[in-house]
C-alpha cells in the first residue's frame, strides 16, 4: 500500500451565479485593483489516504467527490493526487 | 375511517424546526406524531414523513449534503417510492435535493443576506393533493428564514418542472403577480416549492408550520393559518 495526499478543488458551474464572488470582487475593486474582471469562490478539500496505487486512489477520490464533496447539479471538481514518500521502514 | 395521519418527523443533528412541526401535527391537528432520530430505519408506521428546517450537520460542505447519508434516508427513499407523503421544509427541501428525491439545488441567496420575513406565494398546480384545502385561494403568505434558498436547476430540468406542473409555490406579490421584485432570493422562475412527478414528495423553502396556530390568528383573511391548510390538504387526499 502507498500513501497519497490529494486535493479536490470544487467550483461552481459557470451557469450558477456566485454572489459571494461578486461581493469579493467589489472589495477587490475598492482596494484599487479595478482591473480584476471576475471572481469565483470555490472550496479546496485536502485528503490523506492509503491505496494500492495511484489509479485506485484517483478512482476512489472521483467517487467521493462526485457523491459528496461536490454536487454535480451546481458544481464541478478537479482532483490532484500526490504520492507521499514511503515511511522509513 | 381514520381522520388522522401518522406523522414521523426526522430529527437530524442540527434540526431546529422539528418541534414546531410536531406542535402543529400533534397539538393542533391531534394527529399521532413521532420524532424520529436520524438513525431510525423503519418508517412503516407513518403516512407522512417530514424533514424539518434547521441546520443539519451544521450545514457543513453544503446544506443537506451530509444529512443525505444518515441511515434514515434509505427508508425515506423507500417511503417515497411507495407513494407515501414526504414533506421537506427549508433545510428539509435542501436535503431532498441532495438526496435526488427532488431535482435541482438550493444555493446562496442572490443578495447574500439571510432572510427572515413573510412572503406572498402564488399557488400553482392546484390539482396537486398538497393544495386541496386552499379552496379558491390563489395567494397565501408564509414565513421564510434562510440563507441558501435560491433555487437552481438547468434549463432542461426547469422546462420539465413547468411541463409536469411540479411547481407548487412561486414567490409573488400580494396580488399574485410573479415579479422579479417579489423574488426574495433569486430563485429561478421564482420557485419556492416543487414536488416530484408523482406528487407525493414536496420540498419548499417557506415554513407552513409557522403559520398554523389558531391562537396566533385574528381572522381567516390575515394569512396566519395559511400553513395549516397544507397539512389539512393531505388529510383530504388521504382519506377522501
Amino acid at each position: 500500500m502507498a500513501q497519497f495526499q490529494a486535493r479536490v478543488f470544487v467550483t461552481l458551474r459557470p451557469s450558477v451565479l456566485d454572489p459571494a464572488g461578486v461581493a469579493v470582487q467589489a472589495g477587490i475593486h475598492h482596494l484599487g485593483y479595478t482591473n480584476v474582471q471576475s471572481v469565483r469562490i470555490g472550496k479546496v478539500v485536502e485528503l490523506n489516504l492509503e491505496a494500492r496505487d495511484r489509479a485506485t486512489a484517483e478512482a476512489q477520490l472521483t467517487q467521493i467527490a462526485d457523491q459528496l464533496l461536490a454536487n454535480p447539479v451546481i458544481e464541478t471538481f478537479r482532483i490532484e493526487v500526490q504520492e507521499l514518500a514511503a515511511a522509513a521502514g | 375511517m381514520s381522520r388522522t395521519l401518522n406523522v414521523g418527523i426526522v430529527v437530524f443533528p442540527g434540526s431546529n424546526c422539528d418541534r414546531d412541526v410536531a406542535y402543529v401535527t400533534s397539538e393542533i391537528l391531534r394527529w399521532p406524531t413521532q420524532l424520529l432520530w436520524h438513525e431510525e430505519t423503519n418508517l412503516s408506521d407513518y403516512d407522512l414523513i417530514v424533514l424539518p428546517g434547521g441546520f443539519s450537520f451544521g450545514d457543513y460542505l453544503r446544506c443537506g449534503a451530509i444529512a443525505r447519508f444518515s441511515p434514515i434516508m434509505a427508508a425515506v427513499k423507500d417511503h417515497a417510492a411507495a407513494g407515501k407523503w414526504v414533506l421537506g421544509i427549508c433545510n428539509g427541501f435542501q436535503i431532498l435535493t441532495e438526496a435526488k428525491l427532488l431535482p435541482g439545488a438550493l444555493v446562496r441567496n442572490q443578495h447574500l443576506h439571510f432572510i427572515c420575513d413573510r412572503v406572498y406565494l402564488r399557488l400553482e398546480a392546484k390539482e396537486r393533493p398538497w393544495l386541496q384545502a386552499y379552496g379558491d385561494k390563489t395567494v397565501i403568505r408564509l414565513p421564510i428564514a434562510h440563507g441558501e434558498g435560491c433555487y437552481y436547476a438547468d434549463v432542461a430540468t426547469l422546462a420539465e418542472l413547468e411541463a409536469n406542473r411540479q411547481i407548487l409555490f412561486r414567490y409573488a406579490d400580494a396580488q399574485g403577480n410573479v415579479t422579479p421584485d417579489s423574488n426574495p432570493n433569486g430563485s429561478l422562475n421564482n420557485i419556492a416549492g416543487i414536488c416530484n412527478p408523482a406528487g407525493n414528495v414536496l420540498g419548499m423553502m417557506p415554513h407552513p408550520e409557522r403559520a398554523a396556530d389558531p391562537a396566533l390568528s385574528h381572522s381567516p383573511s390575515d394569512h396566519t393559518l395559511d400553513g395549516l391548510q397544507l397539512f389539512k390538504s393531505l388529510l383530504n387526499a388521504a382519506v377522501g
